[in-house]
């Protein structure tokens, strides 16, 4: 059984950060770099699959630049066989349905049994390059997966979709299919110390778009958008921030709690 | 290209809240798009909720009768793809719910349609201009669609007042027929069950203590346990504290777990991700302590306070001795 796992190596903001001069961007010094929270539980699933079926293979694929290393080193570590990173220049910014572009090139090639990819990436939140990648490959596809059970004999995952209000819905599909993964759905796995060395000595690839028979004008053709600015919100009144000092704080938050419960 | 589509969500028989919010959105852009709206839904009992979805400003209402007793995904993709060829219009507007998320993406990608999710606010400036939250929603992107004739968008649940149902059987609805959808399946729905209730129901609590990822460590639980029966509050989580599996589900707020409006919602260690506010942004009084000053609970709580919260509870359980 071969499974694809497409991560992100996402971007947290720093408590106080800046924009880059003309606003399109922020300041890549107050970026802080991991491994996309959902991904680490889509890599767990892959990884269980894999030992449940006592052979296969899981290649964990991103499309980051040399940032992105760690996150797949970390994905090694864990126990993905190999990893792909797959980057240009002109994926600076780009869009979830040009990454998806990218991914599907990239799958097309493995041609794996198993796709999944997380649901969402906790720095862009567009919860929809996964969905994308199975549109452009044409893969069956479920979103918002909680719970996975494999039959090999039929080869069809049995999965629970996670609606909203605590619903959830029980469906079969038959693979070759793609699942986006909710956190939750398992307990992902530490890599050891001398996991994380060995890491290193596994096959991770890296490759341009050309690699991939695409071009710069593939993605532009690709985008679904553009950014015109990146701002900061409104808050509107947003809410009055307590001074002083921890007791003086704990002071007015127990007035509060005794005035409105009162 | 021209006009909007609307793609409207029902669910067990029941038309979802979103769909009247996304009416109100394309009622904003409507003659900016420069036509007609229009009301799509696809589902086994479409006819049946075509008379509310037929609010004003809505030209006409397309039906279109899905072979499956549920939603699925891939019936949903090809019959939107093929409502989108056959009416052509430059808009369409989904909700970011769990359902869309499963087709929506695959629909705009397959079509090369312009596309954006999770989407705040929206605008027309020669063509669809929009607000989505970015990096945990401390910045919003603003995003456009050159050389687009369609954009599908996805609009975050919530973020526009719902239209008034239409009450009469006005405005005109038509069944769109289309053949061997069934085909299209391509999963197959099982069942439905509630995540399991738990010992407490926190939708009826006047006053809820609510932890978050900031508790960093399971042994931290009680400590935040006794202090909320302290307080006399009832406890509630965010979503982390269940994935850990340190607290059940029953305990959760947000838009997979519980929706709560107490009295009194004091949140400790909890960012506010989207889908946490979605769950107890209408609690009359919320105070937020958290140790980031830029988290974006503050932006709806009502009191805020920048804070170590192990130290904050200390001193706050001192004062209900």
């Amino acid at each position: 059984m071969k499974i694809v796992v497409a991560v992100k190596s996402v971007a947290a903001l720093d408590d106080e950060f800046e924009l880059s001069s003309d606003a399109s961007a922020v300041d890549p010094d107050y970026l802080e770099w991991d491994l996309n929270e959902w991904d680490g539980f889509s890599l767990e699933a892959a990884l269980e699959l894999r030992e449940a079926a006592g052979e296969g293979e899981v290649v964990a694929l991103t499309v980051g630049a040399q940032d992105a290393e760690e996150a797949l080193l970390n994905c090694l570590a864990k126990g993905a066989d190999r990893g792909v990173r797959i980057w240009d220049d002109a994926l600076e910014g780009a869009d979830p349905l040009a990454v998806a572009t990218v991914l599907a090139a990239a799958v097309e090639r493995e041609a794996p049994d198993l796709v999944l990819c997380g649901v969402q990436s906790s720095d862009a939140v567009n919860g929809a390059t996964g969905i994308a990648l199975a549109g452009l490959l044409d893969l069956a596809h479920v979103a918002v997966v909680r719970s996975l059970d494999y039959d090999p004999a039929t080869a069809t995952a049995t999965v629970e979709r996670e609606l909203e209000g605590g619903l959830v819905e029980l469906l079969s599909v038959r693979l070759p299919a793609l699942l986006t993964i909710q956190t939750g759905i398992n307990q992902p796995r530490y890599a050891t110390l001398r996991a994380i060395k060995q890491a290193r000595e596994k096959p991770l690839a890296v490759e341009d778009l050309a690699a991939l028979g695409l071009s710069e004008a593939d993605l532009a053709t690709a985008a679904g958008s553009r950014r015109r600015a990146l701002a900061i919100p409104d808050r509107g009144d947003g809410a009055e921030m307590l001074g002083g000092s921890v007791e003086q704080m704990a002071e007015r938050i127990a007035e509060l709690v005794k005035e409105r419960t009162g | 290209m021209a006009g909007v589509l609307v793609v409207a969500e029902a669910r067990r028989g029941e038309l979802r809240e979103v769909s009247l919010e996304l009416i109100t959105a394309a009622r904003q852009v409507k003659s900016a798009a420069g036509g007609r709206l229009a009301v799509a839904l696809i589902d086994a009992d479409a006819p049946a909720h075509a008379a509310a979805l037929a609010a004003d400003g809505v030209d006409e209402v397309l039906t279109v009768s899905s072979p499956a007793p549920h939603f699925e995904a891939h019936i949903a993709a090809r019959a939107l793809s093929a409502l989108i060829e056959a009416e052509r219009p430059a808009l369409v507007l989904l909700g970011h719910t769990i359902d869309a998320m499963g087709f929506g993406p695959a629909v705009a990608a397959r079509g090369r349609l312009g596309f954006a999710s999770d989407v705040v606010a929206l605008d027309w400036d020669d063509g669809p201009l929009v607000r989505r939250g970015a990096y945990g929603d401390k910045l919003l992107d603003e995003l456009e669609f050159p050389e687009r004739a369609c954009t599908l968008l996805m609009l975050r649940p919530g973020s526009f007042t719902p239209a008034t149902p239409a009450a009469g059987t006005g405005g005109a609805v038509r069944a769109v027929e289309l053949p061997g959808l069934l085909d299209d399946a391509r999963s197959e729905h099982l069942g439905f069950r509630e995540v399991q209730a738990g010992d407490v129901d926190i939708t009826k609590a006047d006053f809820l203590l609510s932890i978050g990822r900031g508790i960093a460590d399971r042994d931290n639980i009680p400590r935040f346990e006794e202090l909320a029966e302290r307080l006399g509050a009832t406890l509630s989580v965010s979503r982390p504290i269940v994935d850990a599996g340190w607290m059940p589900s029953a305990r959760q707020v947000g838009q997979s777990g519980k929706t709560v409006k107490p009295r009194l919602y004091l949140a400790f260690g909890i960012s506010g991700a989207v889908q946490h506010l979605a769950g107890m942004r209408t609690a009359e009084t919320i105070i937020a302590v958290n140790t980031d000053p830029e988290a974006p609970i503050f932006g709806v709580a009502h009191y805020g306070a920048v804070a170590d919260m192990f130290e904050l509870a200390d001193v706050l359980e001192a004062k209900f001795a």
